[in-house]
């Protein structure tokens, strides 16, 4: 009696172990729904849509953007996500991928860079500028970050995304670091970045441009760190504003070494 | 003018897996704008996908499909060469046909 006892206790707890084996982790089960994804991310259309509009003749100059310098000499492409933002001589700024093409579609095609830049995201030519943007890093794919910081510019700039990256305001007193400054961190089933180091491939800055699937959008670095900006409740920065590269130089001078995986796909 | 589909068909042995992304909007008709009108239904209805002109899909899908959606079948017998050609029509009647060759 006592030897079945123990024998169907024992029987028992193999069962419950081997139930919590099985079961997988929330990350895990993330894991699984973004591989599924992966085979079509719709990144794809924009990136095809961003190829058409590089070498489609635009604007009141009627010209297209294969003469555009985005920091390897004009129409080199291959390569140049993943040395931006950079120090750019012509517009004596520093300047990341999305600026950088609103100031060819200004010098190149004749359109009106200001006016981009205040038109809401999602909408008329940011969605252009998303979908060049979306193309030409997927010319970049796999490649290894390598910003420069050979210009003063580009270091006063790493330090000012370093500062603002630490600043803590706004109604909910945050800070970019009060949710990316940490190891194994999550917002519900969201892994956070810990973005003050090196988060590895295709982590962080090395993500983006992405398509997210709950909202069915494609988002740029500028948008997604504007929303950044919204989320902590700070006043809109502005598209291709100082801040925001600044932010950009910060993440993507820490991601050296990673390779980028955009155009990504996210929950 | 509706934004190309991006199609891609690889055979494998006798079946050939064809992956279609389509560029569409899929409103719902659920939705309400800023302004609180109702965003207005715009989905894609009837799917058609072809094997070197013969109909081998149909479908009749509705507002529950997602945006830009993705459509994944396997076609048997199509060998590298033959062409896939994939159309859809929404309820606006606007169509949009592209092809690929299976490879």
């Amino acid at each position: 009696m006592r030897m079945t006892k123990t024998l169907s206790l024992i029987a028992l707890l193999g069962l419950t172990g081997s139930a919590v084996w099985a079961q997988k982790s929330a990350v895990q089960s993330i894991e699984e729904y973004r591989l599924m994804l992966q085979d079509g991310n719709p990144a794809d259309l924009f990136e095809a849509k961003g190829e058409a509009l590089w070498k489609q003749k635009r604007g009141p100059k009627n010209a297209s953007l294969e003469q555009c310098d985005l920091g390897k000499g004009p129409g080199v492409f291959k390569g140049a996500f993943v040395e931006l933002p950079r120090f750019f001589a012509d517009t004596n700024r520093v300047q990341d991928m999305e600026s950088r093409l609103l100031t060819c579609m200004e010098t190149l095609q004749g359109l009106n860079a200001a006016e981009i830049a205040k038109t809401p995201f999602g909408r008329g030519e940011q969605n252009n500028v998303t979908a060049l943007a979306t193309w030409l890093a997927a010319e970049s794919k796999d490649k290894k970050f390598n910003l420069s910081q050979s210009h003063p510019q580009e270091k006063v700039f790493y330090e000012v995304g370093k500062r603002l990256f630490f600043q803590r305001a706004g109604a909910h007193d945050f800070s970019c670091a009060s949710c990316h400054g940490q190891d194994n961190t999550r917002i519900r089933l969201q892994d956070l970045p810990n973005l003050t180091k090196n988060p590895g491939d295709g982590i962080g800055f090395a993500a983006w441009p992405a398509y997210r699937v709950s909202n069915g959008q494609m988002w740029g670095m500028q948008q997604r760190l504007n929303d950044c900006y919204r989320q902590q409740r700070f006043p809109y920065p502005g598209f291709g504003s100082d801040a925001t590269i600044a932010l950009g130089v910060y993440l993507g001078v820490n991601s050296k070494g990673s390779a980028s995986i955009a155009p990504a796909i996210k929950r | 003018m509706a934004d190309p589909m991006r199609i891609r068909a690889q055979a494998a042995g006798d079946k050939t897996t064809v992956r279609v992304l389509m560029a569409h909007e899929m409103e719902g008709g659920q939705r309400k704008d800023a302004a609180g009108k109702i965003v207005p239904a715009w989905y894609i209805q009837e799917v058609t996908a072809t094997h070197n002109g013969k109909t081998v899909l149909t479908a009749e899908w509705g507002p529950a499909v997602s945006k830009n959606p993705f459509l994944q079948f396997v076609v048997k017998g199509a060998k590298a060469g033959d062409k896939i050609a994939v159309n859809w029509k929404d309820n606006k009647g606007d169509t949009r046909s592209d092809e690929a060759t299976v490879s």
